[in-house]
């Protein structure tokens, strides 16, 4: 059948050293590659793809399967790889309702499961299995740096907006675990919502200090244009969803001088991110977003556990994934013990580098931050 | 045998044959696509009845489908979790039993589509079709925010339910269960169909006036066959449930209404078979275009296209001919 | 909540009706006088936003990029009328939903695979940005503002189309017999034609102006297909006046819903849940509004039976 697989045969110069090169690998990818949301899937693909290139080995088979952002879709798609093609590691989902649908029963199955995107509380807790990596972050992460830095830069009262659904709550719960000051007000929106002016009114006519919200995608574009346009002046700050690179294009200057939370930032001044990002962007034609700097840490990973064991010794090759041995583009990088990073969080600004409207990082907002919810980890 | 006998006949043998040689060749996957197209196939003969047969175009399906996912969902996550639904006026547990399960998947769809029909038979033509919708995005954003059951993120079964005498988790037995459910489904509609009721229903939709001159109330008929029609889709719904052993709001959602209403369309409106050919010439695209470029969305639409205009009366219309079925004019 | 706050919120959801107006009126002129369903709407909407956007961004003149909007939705509209949609007008309903729910598809991995899978840039017009200040210290989006005035304007303008020109005497004489004016020498195809492309064109407008305060992207026209089919039906199908009575209603219920459901439900249960179910009610208030229209007018508000 059709199947869209193909061999990575990147460099024929394959590094040969070493045992673990026997069997190789071969790692199941289901992203979401169209409709609306297919920006994130692709950016995903295209980062995990070039660092498995540049890795130069290659003896990594990858399957690539559309989701089309359906968790009915990604359900078949999971049992279609791991019955079918018989892949050995499975990675590629960026939402985390699908990740919810498929996680749980892939890693039960025996399959690695590497998030290069999403990281759903429940998989942090009580739902944490030795077989599941979280390359990307636990969805609280960004927010609580933002709640942490808030409070240390004396933010007495905010005003704080998500979309009515799991992930929205979340992500406000996680900012106000680790801020001190006053919340004005919260408002959920409906998902999908495309129009805020009821919203902005409300914002306007409040006396916070600041706004905080989470808005993924064409909704935080929205909301960014219609709030600039608004005559609002309240500072904005939110996790980096709603600023990326991808975004931003579309956003404009509206977004100037929002400050957001972010692992990654193109210009983050550590080993190996300024090669990342030139070579990311003469490969493609564009620049990376951090959704392509988790795909490529996400292939980093991997290429860097099959160096040290092969994949069909499973507690070996757990044990090398543990190791997190590889030189992350987003600085130091460890696996707590739930197998969630405990990274350092950066808070950027958006600025305007000669006619780009991009970000750049203003400091710290937490160090060597990892998530709340490992200690209801049992494994 | 008419010629719409035989395709019903070699549609049904070609349902069996495929997932038995996908066994015999091991490809479980294979056998999963057959039990998708047989469960989907379910929910449109569940449609086809409101729709064929009593004219009655509901784009709110998607919520009989989702409260029959729903009912597996919860009871099976109360069943894992040993934490009983409620205790007070009386015990009410979780349960496991595909039996159970099926059963009160009927009876809360055939309840809501009780409610909601006896509603929505009020009006009729496009404003039946936006009405239904309205129900169906009622429940849709309800169950995105009603936070007890996951909202948005959905719900998981981690072991698919259990049925007496088989294992559910061989794909085999699974597929032979819905497969089994299918038929049932296709026997009690085509009963219907050729019962005093459904004759009725069928005059009723081409000339109501006619049918209450001779004392018939078309709206009892129309609503008796909205129940049914919302309890055979609500069956579906439990079972795709444990296809995927995961049930999520977009269940609910209008583009899955919409999706059951095109299985019947592409297959033929009011022919027996018409949502099983639908269904899995569906899924076969969608099988076959997912490789071939990132825009098969495109691909898919084409062809949807070329079998609307050019093959009137859906696939089996196409190959049988006008004459053969109930044809919807 | 003070006066001054909720003569905003008014204004808001009539700046929202505004905008649905523009899409319901061609839906219903394509309903009222062809009998067809197009599900395509919503595609011809977002055509027009990226038609706009590739405008802006290539002249920098929004005026440039609004006449482009029209003009591309109308020219996507005659030619999916003459390829597709006429072919249809004789079908039943479940043949043109079948149908243009595969226009659907076409259009929407179409706009993706010539303009890429981020969403585009698009911003209002420097003279219109910010806010203006009007009586009773209340201070509005200046843009908004326009788009209220511009719906209205071209509310009348329809009205004055239909009700006094040639060409809108013959749509009238369409929506109550089809078979009349085909016989009296009135050249059919080419109405058709032009009523679809008109509805387009209005389609393709809306796009544009929305897509300067909303974001550009692919998908962008389904959720507003749904509200504009719900408008329509409120309104009663066929009926322009219906739409836009329709368009208000259901503009002020959802503004109006956001705003005071959660604070109703904060008078007597603790603020987080009351937020979480006055939203989750909110999101649901329009479909309850068209039921309950609908059971007391089953062919809505201005509809004949």
């Amino acid at each position: 059948m059709k199947l869209k697989s193909f061999m990575l045969a990147a460099c024929a110069a394959a590094m040969t050293t070493g045992a673990a090169q026997a069997d190789g690998l071969k790692v199941g990818m289901i992203t979401t590659l169209s409709g609306g949301g297919a920006g994130l899937g692709i950016d995903v693909r295209d980062g995990f793809m070039l660092a498995v290139k540049q890795s130069g080995r290659s003896d990594i088979e990858l399957v690539v399967e559309d989701d089309q952002r359906k968790p009915d879709v990604a359900v078949q798609l999971a049992d279609k790889l791991v019955q079918s093609e018989k892949v050995d590691v499975l990675t590629g989902i960026i939402w985390s309702n699908l990740a919810m649908a498929v996680v749980p029963s892939v890693t039960a199955q025996g399959k690695f499961y590497l998030s290069p995107n999403a990281g759903p509380s429940a998989l942090a807790g009580k739902g944490c299995h030795p077989n599941y990596f979280n390359v990307s972050w636990q969805n609280d992460a960004f927010n609580e740096a933002a709640g942490a830095w808030a409070t240390e830069n004396g933010v007495e009262k905010v005003f704080l907006l998500a979309p009515n659904y799991p992930a929205g709550k979340d992500m406000i719960a996680g900012f106000k675990r680790f801020y001190d000051g006053e919340v004005s007000n919260e408002v959920y929106t409906k998902l999908g919502q495309t129009d805020y002016a009821a919203e902005i009114a409300q914002i306007r006519a409040d006396d916070a200090d600041m706004l905080y919200y989470f808005l993924p995608g064409g909704m935080g574009i929205s909301f960014m244009k219609q709030y600039a346009g608004s005559g609002a002046d309240k500072p904005v700050m939110g996790p980096a969803f709603s600023f990326d690179q991808g975004i931003l294009g579309a956003i404009g200057e509206a977004a100037l001088g929002v400050k957001n939370t972010s692992h990654w930032s193109k210009d983050l001044d550590v080993p190996g991110n300024a090669e990342f990002v030139a070579s990311f962007t003469e490969e493609f034609g564009r620049l990376p977003s951090l959704y392509a700097a988790q795909g490529f840490d996400t292939g980093l990973l991997l290429a860097s556990a099959m160096e040290k064991a092969d994949v069909s010794d499973a507690d070996a090759f757990r044990a090398a994934l543990k190791e997190a041995d590889f030189q992350s583009v987003r600085g130091d990088f460890k696996f707590a013990p739930n197998h969630h990073p405990i990274h350092t969080i950066y808070m950027r600004e958006v600025v305007k580098e000669g006619d780009v409207v991009t970000n750049k990082v203003i400091g710290v907002a937490a160090e060597d931050h990892t998530d709340a919810y490992g200690v209801d980890c049992k494994m | 045998m008419r010629r719409e006998t035989l395709i019903n006949t070699v549609l049904t043998l070609g349902l069996l044959a495929v997932p038995l040689a996908a066994w015999a060749m091991d490809e479980p996957y294979t056998i999963t696509l057959a039990t998708k197209v047989v469960i989907l196939a379910l929910a449109g003969v569940g449609l086809n009845l409101a729709l064929g047969l009593g004219g009655l175009v509901s784009l709110g399906h998607a919520m009989f489908f989702g409260i029959g996912g729903y009912a597996a969902g919860i009871l099976a996550s109360h069943a894992q979790s040993y934490d009983p639904i409620m205790e007070w006026p009386f015990l009410i547990e979780g349960t496991q039993s595909m039996p159970v399960i099926w059963l009160l998947a009927i009876v809360v769809s055939a309840l809501v589509a009780l409610a909601t029909g006896a509603l929505s038979l009020r009006t009729s033509g496009v404003y039946f079709i936006m009405i239904t919708l309205a129900f169906g995005q009622m429940f849709y954003y309800f169950t995105i925010s009603w936070p007890a059951y996951g909202g948005e993120d959905g719900l998981s079964i981690y072991v698919r339910d259990r049925f007496p005498g088989l294992n559910t988790l061989d794909p085999m037995h699974f597929f032979g269960l819905c497969f089994a459910l299918l038929m049932l489904g296709l026997f009690i509609v085509a009963r219907i169909s050729r019962s005093g009721f459904g004759l009725a229903l069928n005059a009723a939709r081409q000339n109501e006036a006619r049918v209450r001159a001779v004392g018939i109330e078309p709206y009892r008929l129309r609503l008796i066959a909205f129940v049914i029609s919302g309890a055979i889709t609500g069956l579906a719904g439990a079972l795709y449930a444990d296809l995927n052993r995961f049930v999520s709001p977009v269940m609910f959602s209008w583009q899955t209404s919409g999706e059951i209403m095109i299985f019947v369309i592409l297959g033929g409106v009011a022919r027996l078979f018409g949502p099983v050919a639908g269904a899995a010439l569906f899924i076969i695209l969608e099988e076959v275009l997912g490789g071939v470029s990132d825009y098969w969305h495109i691909y898919l639409g084409a062809l949807l296209l070329i079998v609307v205009l050019f093959a009137r009366g859906g696939l089996i219309g196409l190959l049988a001919g006008r004459n053969g079925g109930g044809g919807h004019d | 909540m003070d006066l001054v706050l909720l003569i905003e919120q008014l204004l808001n959801g009539l700046q929202f009706g505004v905008m649905l107006f523009l899409m319901a009126a061609g839906l219903t002129l394509i309903f009222g006088v062809m009998g067809l369903i197009n599900l395509a709407h919503g595609s011809l909407y977002m055509v027009g936003a990226f038609a706009a956007a590739a405008v802006a961004s290539a002249t920098g003149s929004f005026t440039l990029a609004l006449i482009a909007s029209l003009a591309a939705a109308a020219i996507a509209g005659v030619i999916v009328e003459m390829v597709v949609i006429r072919r249809l007008y004789d079908r039943d309903h479940l043949d043109q939903v079948l149908a243009t729910f595969a226009l659907i598809l076409i259009f929407s991995e179409g706009t993706r695979w010539v303009f890429g899978s981020f969403p585009l840039y698009l911003d209002v017009p420097s003279a219109l940005s910010g806010a203006v200040d009007l009586p009773f210290g209340i201070s509005y989006p200046a843009y908004r503002l326009a788009i209220i005035g511009i719906g209205f304007v071209v509310a009348f303008g329809l009205f004055l189309l239909i009700t006094r020109t040639r060409i809108g005497m013959r749509i009238r004489a369409g929506e109550s017999d089809r078979e009349m004016i085909a016989a009296l020498g009135v050249n059919i195809a080419v109405l058709y034609t032009a009523v679809f492309a008109l509805g387009a064109a209005l389609a393709g407008f809306a796009g544009a102006l929305v897509g300067a305060i909303q974001s550009v992207q692919v998908g962008m026209g389904e959720p507003v297909l749904i509200l504009a089919f719900v408008t329509i039906v409120i309104g009663g199908i066929g009926s322009i006046r219906g739409a836009f009575v329709g368009a208000l209603l259901v503009g002020l219920t959802d503004t109006m819903g956001r705003v005071l459901l959660p604070v109703l439900f904060g008078a007597f249960m603790n603020p987080s849940a009351a937020t979480s179910i006055g939203s989750a009610l909110a999101s649901m208030s329009i479909y309850i509004l068209m039921a309950a229209i609908l059971l007391f007018k089953p062919t809505g508000l201005y509809g004949s039976a």
